[in-house]
C-alpha cells in the first residue's frame, strides 16, 4: 500500500519520499514485474493471481493484446502473434539459423528485423515495448502511481545490439531504467541475500531461449563476477523443438502448416513438462485436415533426443570456469536458474559435473525479477536495513576493431569488469587524410567475419598532416548497463573527430524517437502531457539528490558556491508546477551544471573515507 | 573525482613496488568501488553519474594493472619514465627464443597427437620458467635495475603469452 504524498504547491517532495521501483525478467517465454514491498521482494501478480505475462504479443483487429490472451490465440492466429520475441532482439534476418522455425512475414532487409503484421510492420524492439508496458501497467496499478525506476535483466551473454534493443523497448515503453542487469546476477543477489552466503557460487540460468553461466564471488557484501560465458540462442524452446520434430517423424507427417506448427509445438512442451515428474508423457493433437497424432514419449527417449543440447550447456561452463581459473572443485554452490532447469537431465548433468547437488530453493521462475526488484529498490535510493552490497559486473564478449586484412584487434578483453575504459591510438596512412573509417565488432574469433558486427564510424575533421603523424585515440567506454560507447580525439592538435554511428543491427535514435511518437498518435496518450510529467519527475529526483547531498557534505563548499547551489534548487522549485516544460528542463539543467564541483568533492571524499575506513580495519 | 595524477599505487594506499600484498589490494580495491560504483549514484544528478562511471572505471584499470605481473612491472617502470610496454620492442637473447620456440613446436606436436597430459606438463613447465622469471623482475626492479628489469619482463611477456597459447590447445582438445 502507498501512503498519501502531501506536498505544498511549489515545495518539491521530501528527499525521503519512497520511490516506486520495479524490477523486470523480461523472458523469451514468460516475464514478471516485482517490487520489494515493506522490505520483502514480492512479485506482482494479475487480477487471478497468476504471476506471469506470457511473452505473446498478438497484433488482432481491433488492438494490441498482450499474455494469456494472446497466447490462446497462437494457434489460430500465428502470423500476427508474435512468440519468443527476445530470440529477434538485436539480430538481422541472417542471424536465424532455422527461419522457418518462425511463422511470421519476415519484411526482406538487411540490419534490424522486421515482420509485416496485421498493424503495419514491427521490430522487435516494439514488440518488447508492448510487453514492457503490460508489465508497467501492472506495476502502475499495483503502486499507485507512475514508476519512479525499473531493473530490467537481459542475459548475461546478451551482446552489445541485444543490449541495447532490450534498453530501446523499456524507453519505448515509457519505463525510466535505472540499470540492465544480468539475469545469473540478478538470480545471486536474491539467491545470496537470502542465504548469507560466502564463497564461489556457480548460477546456471538455461531460460526459455538464452543460456547463461556466471561464476561469482561473494565477499564482505561484495558480488563479483569472475566469468560469464553462454549461448544466447539456446534454451528450453530447442528442447520442445526436438520433441516437435521426434512427434513428426514418429506420426510420419509431412511438414506442417504454421497453425498446425503452433499447436503440435504447444503439445510437445506440455509433455517436456510432465516429464519432469512422469516417465512417459502423452503427445495428442488432432491437424486442421483431421489426422490425429496420438504418441507416447518416454523420459528414456526424451534423454536421448535432447542428449546433445545438455552436452551444449556444459560447454560454456567450461569455457567459464576456464576464465576464471578455477576447477569444478573450488566451487561452493550451484544454483539454478530458469524454468528449463526443471529437467531431471539437466540436474542430473550438472550435479555431475560439479560433483554436488545443484540448490534449488528458490522458484527458478521467479528468483531473476526477485533480484532485479531488490536491485531496483536499492538504485532508486530506498534505503532497507542490511543492504549494504555492492555487485561488481562484466562485459561477456570481447570488444574490438577491424584492422588491415579483416582482423580483429581486441580493445576490450571479454570479463572485464566493467564500467571500463580502454583506448587505442591509431594513425593516418595517406598524406592529408582528415577521414578515417573504424568497424567496431564484438566476439572471440580473430577474423572480423567471424565476430559481430556492431557499428560502423566515420571520423571526420582530423586536421591534414602527412601519413602516419597524426594520433588518433579512439576510446570505448562499457558503462555499468555493459553498454559500448566510443569517442575520438586527435592527440597532437585535440581535435575532437566528430563520429556518426551506423549502428549494424540497432535502431538510430531517429527512429526511437519516430517510434515514440507513433505511439503517442496511436495511444489516446497526451504526448506533451506526459512530457510534462516525466520532467517533474526528473526535477524532484535532481532536488532529493541535491538536499541529500547538501544535508551530509554541505561544509565542502564556500559561501559562493553553497548560494549558486540555493538560487539553482529555488528556481527549479518555482518552475516546478508550471505548465513551461521547456523552462523547467533549463532550470534542471542549470542545477546540474551548479552542483557539477560541489559533485567533485564529495567523490574525492568519499574515496578518503573509504581508504581511511580500510586502514583502521587493517590496524584491527 | 579520483585525483588522476595519483599513481595507481596511491590510488589503493599501497607502495610502489613489484611485490604486491593481493589481499590488501583486494581490499582496497573494494573499498574503493563501494565509495565510487555508478551504483551508488543511480539516484543521483548527472554530475555524479559522470564522475562516478569515470572514477570507477579508473579503479577498475588500475586494479586490474597491478592484478597482473606483467602489467605491474611494465606499469613501475613507466612511472620511471621507462617505456617496456611497445610493441617494437620484443629484443629477447637468442638462446631463449630458440627455447621457447621449441617448445611451441613440441606443444602442437602434443596438440596433434591428442596427448593431454603432455600438453599440461609443457604448460606447467612454462608457467614455471615464468615464475622465475617474475622473481628475477623483482629482484631488478628492487634494486633499480630499470635496464636488467625490462629485458627480463620481455621475457615473462613472452612466457605468459606461450602458457596462455599452450592451454588454449588443450582447452580446444576439450572442447572438441
Amino acid at each position: 500500500m502507498t501512503l498519501f504524498q502531501i506536498s505544498e504547491p511549489g515545495e518539491a517532495p521530501l528527499p525521503h519520499a519512497r520511490k516506486r521501483a520495479i524490477g523486470i525478467d523480461l523472458g523469451t517465454t514468460n516475464s514478471l514485474v516485482a517490487t520489494v514491498r515493506h522490505g520483502f521482494p514480492v512479485v506482482l501478480a494479475d487480477a487471478e493471481g497468476r504471476p506471469l505475462v506470457p511473452s505473446v504479443v498478438r497484433y488482432a483487429g481491433g488492438g494490441t493484446v498482450v499474455g494469456y490472451a494472446a497466447l490462446e490465440q497462437a494457434s489460430s492466429d500465428p502470423c500476427n502473434t508474435i512468440m519468443s520475441v527476445k530470440r529477434l532482439m538485436g539480430r538481422g534476418l541472417e542471424d536465424l539459423a532455422d527461419d522457418r522455425r518462425y511463422p511470421y512475414r519476415f519484411v526482406d532487409t538487411s540490419g534490424v528485423i522486421r515482420i509485416d503484421t496485421r498493424s503495419g510492420v514491427r521490430t522487435p524492439v516494439e514488440v518488447s515495448a508492448e510487453i514492457l508496458k503490460a508489465l508497467r501497467a501492472r506495476a502502475e496499478a499495483s503502486l499507485g502511481g507512475p514508476v519512479d525506476g525499473a531493473v530490467v535483466t537481459v542475459p548475461a551473454y546478451f551482446d552489445d545490439a541485444q543490449r541495447q534493443a532490450t534498453k530501446d523497448a523499456a524507453t519505448l515503453a515509457g519505463l525510466p531504467v535505472l540499470r540492465l542487469l544480468n539475469e545469473p546476477t540478478a538470480a545471486a543477489i536474491a539467491y545470496g541475500l537470502d542465504n548469507a552466503s560466502q564463497g564461489t557460487y556457480v548460477v546456471f540460468d538455461l531460460g526459455g531461449g538464452t543460456f547463461d553461466v556466471s561464476i561469482l564471488k561473494l565477499t564482505r557484501g561484495m558480488f563479483e563476477v569472475l566469468a560469464t560465458n553462454g549461448d544466447s540462442a539456446l534454451g528450453g524452446d530447442d528442447f520442445d523443438h526436438r520433441v516437435f520434430c521426434w512427434a513428426l517423424e514418429e506420426s510420419k507427417l509431412p511438414p506442417l502448416g504454421a497453425a498446425d506448427a503452433r499447436r503440435l509445438m504447444s503439445k510437445a512442451r506440455e509433455a517436456k513438462e510432465m516429464l519432469t515428474g512422469h516417465d512417459a508423457a502423452p503427445i495428442v493433437a488432432t491437424l486442421a485436415d483431421g489426422t490425429r497424432v496420438d504418441a507416447t514419449l518416454s523420459a528414456a527417449t526424451f534423454n536421448e533426443i535432447t542428449r546433445n543440447l545438455v552436452a551444449k550447456t556444459l560447454a560454456p561452463v567450461r569455457r567459464a570456469l576456464r576464465d576464471a581459473k578455477l576447477a569444478p572443485g573450488d566451487i561452493d554452490g550451484v544454483v539454478l536458474v530458469g524454468g528449463a532447469t526443471r529437467m531431471p537431465q539437466i540436474r542430473r548433468a550438472v550435479a555431475e559435473f560439479f560433483g554436488q547437488p545443484p540448490l534449488t530453493n528458490l522458484n527458478p521462475d521467479e528468483v531473476v525479477a526477485i533480484g532485479a526488484a531488490i536491485q531496483a529498490n536499492k538504485l532508486a535510493g530506498n534505503r532497507e536495513g542490511g543492504d549494504d552490497w555492492l555487485l561488481l559486473d562484466v562485459i561477456p564478449l570481447s570488444l574490438g576493431i577491424e584492422t588491415m586484412g579483416g582482423l580483429v584487434e581486441k580493445i576490450v578483453p571479454r570479463n572485464s569488469t566493467i564500467p571500463v575504459s580502454r583506448a587505442q591510438d591509431f594513425t593516418t596512412f595517406k598524406d592529408g587524410q582528415t577521414a578515417m573509417a573504424l568497424h567496431v565488432v564484438q566476439g572471440e574469433r580473430e577474423k572480423v567475419s567471424d565476430c559481430r558486427s556492431l557499428a560502423r564510424f566515420e571520423l571526420r575533421g582530423i586536421p591534414p598532416m602527412t601519413a602516419g603523424a597524426a594520433r588518433i585515440r579512439v576510446t570505448f567506454d562499457v558503462d555499468a548497463d555493459g553498454l559500448l560507447s566510443v569517442s575520438a580525439r586527435e592527440q597532437a592538435t585535440g581535435v575532437e573527430a566528430s563520429i556518426v554511428v551506423k549502428p549494424s543491427y540497432g535502431l538510430t535514435d531517429g527512429e526511437i524517437a519516430r517510434m515514440l511518437q507513433d505511439s503517442f498518435a496511436h495511444a489516446a496518450d497526451d504526448a506533451s502531457a506526459r512530457a510534462l510529467a516525466e520532467s517533474r519527475v526528473e526535477a524532484e529526483r535532481i532536488v532529493a539528490a541535491t538536499q541529500g547531498a547538501l544535508a551530509s557534505d554541505a561544509d565542502l563548499l564556500d559561501g559562493d558556491e553553497r548560494a549558486a547551489i540555493d538560487a539553482a534548487l529555488a528556481k527549479v522549485a518555482l518552475l516546478h508546477d508550471s505548465d513551461d516544460r521547456h523552462a523547467l528542463k533549463a532550470a534542471v539543467a542549470a542545477l546540474n551544471a551548479a552542483t557539477e564541483s560541489f559533485a567533485a568533492k564529495r567523490m574525492d571524499r568519499g574515496v578518503a573515507r573509504a581508504l581511511a575506513g580500510r586502514r583502521v580495519d587493517a590496524l584491527g | 573525482m579520483i585525483d588522476f595524477t595519483r599513481n595507481h599505487f596511491e590510488l589503493f594506499g599501497l607502495p610502489a613496488r613489484y611485490r604486491v600484498d593481493e589481499s590488501a589490494l583486494d581490499r582496497a580495491y573494494q573499498d574503493l568501488q563501494n565509495a565510487v560504483h555508478p551504483d551508488r549514484y543511480a539516484a543521483a544528478a548527472d554530475a555524479d553519474k559522470r564522475l562516478a562511471l569515470q572514477a570507477s572505471a579508473r579503479v577498475n584499470e588500475a586494479y586490474r594493472t597491478l592484478r597482473d605481473p606483467v602489467a605491474r612491472a611494465e606499469y613501475l617502470l613507466s612511472l620511471r619514465g621507462v617505456n617496456a610496454a611497445s610493441e617494437a620492442d620484443t629484443r629477447l637473447a637468442v638462446p631463449f627464443l630458440v627455447r621457447q620456440l621449441e617448445r611451441r613446436e613440441q606443444a602442437e606436436e602434443a596438440s596433434d597427437e591428442h596427448d593431454m597430459p603432455r600438453l599440461a606438463a609443457l604448460a606447467g613447465h612454462v608457467r614455471e620458467d615464468a615464475a622465475e622469471v617474475a622473481t628475477e623482475v623483482e629482484r631488478a626492479l628492487d634494486a633499480d635495475d630499470d635496464e636488467r628489469a625490462r629485458a627480463r619482463v620481455r621475457e615473462l611477456r613472452f612466457l605468459v603469452k606461450l602458457a596462455e597459447d599452450i592451454e588454449a590447445l588443450g582447452a580446444a582438445e576439450i572442447d572438441e
